[in-house]
């Protein structure tokens, strides 16, 4: 075979396998969404964090503004501490409620930062005073159970 | 006893000959790497093996992705929609490309279409002697036959497995979103919002790229070291092929079981 038509012909092929690629890691994947430019830490202290991973979404208003960067258990206090690295174009006042939610009934779980009104920001290694926990759906079951339960004789 | 005896002889020198093969490969490895300097320094060798094994198997390794994305269009919308969930079939489809069916599929192809015929061409190149007459004009073997042939197929190998996934997923996403009528934007959203780059894509590339030196070492060294007959080296090809096949299920349970293994 003449060199230069395989030459193109390799060239040709790597040039779509790289195309392949970027196609997996822009299209399939989340290489876009997941890099932020600079990042800053917060951490806040959980009674129970649920099922919430590492990597998992910090989201303001339903926009992901950070991700969990690291995710241990205090001995100390026997809570989850969470590390989080947020966007810097984003900061939040110091009465800034972080709870952890779930997205769908089903769907992968997250930290949701509610604003508060206070004029002091928050400064990178602080930590979020207001937090409140994961929704265990065996607690709310039983719960919602017991309450039923309490009420029904009342009824009659 | 002495039937039983020839029994464990011929047993103890069957796994002493798969031992000393063993040992072999991985010393025909660090030729190759030895020698792979002067590969590099050569392009135009790599560039006809890049050549050989991948633009050769663009087609197979194509259509076999959009068949199997497509399959698995048709069946994960079977399931999910049981569950009501049908939107998930983009995750469904790029999950099981990306993380397993890519990098397994794609390898077992390329050992059958590529590295069986890397085992032929050396095999007959050592049958018909040119690999000593190469030896007599002071070229290296190693270097000029064996080293490009076995980079080529590294190379090939994970742009393969890449290819074979796009496919799969645009096979999935014309099963669920232009036949079914799964809703597309659903479809990309839900599978980029799961498929990770680093836990997933990155570790299938880098799955293919560990069956591709496998897949490459096997079939060089059967060929190099093939039976110089025309029985040698057809024996030779189908122990590419098996030895490949069984390799890279293998790498693949180990590498899985540490790549995903959740906390």
């Amino acid at each position: 075979m003449n060199r230069t038509i395989l030459d193109l012909w390799v060239g040709f092929f790597v040039a779509i396998g790289i195309v392949a690629l970027l196609f997996l890691a822009l299209k399939v994947g989340n290489l876009s969404s997941s890099n932020f430019a600079e990042t800053y830490v917060l951490q806040a202290k959980f009674d129970n964090i649920g099922g919430l991973k590492v990597r998992g979404p910090v989201k303001s208003a339903g926009v992901v503004v950070g991700r969990v960067a690291n995710i241990h258990f205090d001995p100390a206090t026997y809570e989850a501490v969470v590390t989080m690295n947020l966007d810097t174009r984003y900061r939040f006042p110091k009465d800034t409620f972080a709870s952890i939610l779930t997205s769908g009934l089903l769907g992968e779980q997250y930290i949701g930062l509610d604003v508060g009104g206070d004029e002091k920001m928050l400064k990178a290694g602080d930590s979020i005073a207001k937090t409140q926990s994961a929704v265990v759906l065996e607690k709310l079951i039983s719960q919602f159970l017991f309450n039923k339960a309490s009420e029904t004789p009342a009824n009659k | 006893m002495p039937k039983l005896r020839e029994l464990l002889v011929a047993l103890g020198s069957r796994v002493t000959d798969r031992i000393w093969r063993l040992g072999f490969a991985a010393r025909f490895l660090c030729m190759i790497l030895v020698y792979s300097g002067q590969t590099f320094l050569r392009p135009q060798l790599l560039f006809r093996e890049i050549w050989f094994s991948g633009v050769l198997s663009l087609i197979i390794i194509m259509v076999s992705g959009l068949f199997v994305g497509l399959v698995l269009g048709l069946q994960g919308y079977d399931t999910l929609q049981r569950y009501g969930s049908s939107e998930a079939l983009g995750v469904l489809v790029a999950l099981s490309l990306v993380r397993e069916l890519g990098p397994v599929v794609a390898g077992l192809l390329f050992a059958s279409r590529a590295g069986s015929a890397v085992t032929a061409e050396i095999g007959l190149m050592k049958a018909t002697e040119q690999l000593k007459a190469m030896d007599m004009m002071a070229v290296n073997p190693m270097a000029r036959v064996v080293a490009p042939r076995f980079w080529g197929g590294v190379i090939a190998m994970p742009l393969l497995a890449a290819l074979f996934s796009m496919m799969g997923v645009f096979g999935g996403y014309l099963i669920g979103v232009v036949f079914i009528g799964v809703d597309e934007g659903a479809f990309w959203s839900q599978m980029q919002s799961s498929v990770d780059f680093r836990e997933d894509v990155l570790n299938g590339i880098i799955k293919s790229f560990v069956f591709g030196i496998a897949v490459s070492l096997i079939a060089v060294f059967e060929g190099y070291d093939s039976i110089p007959t025309a029985e040698g080296v057809s024996r030779a090809i189908t122990r590419t092929v098996v030895t490949s096949a069984l390799a890279i299920l293998a790498l693949d349970f180990v590498l899985t079981s540490f790549m995903f293994r959740s906390l």
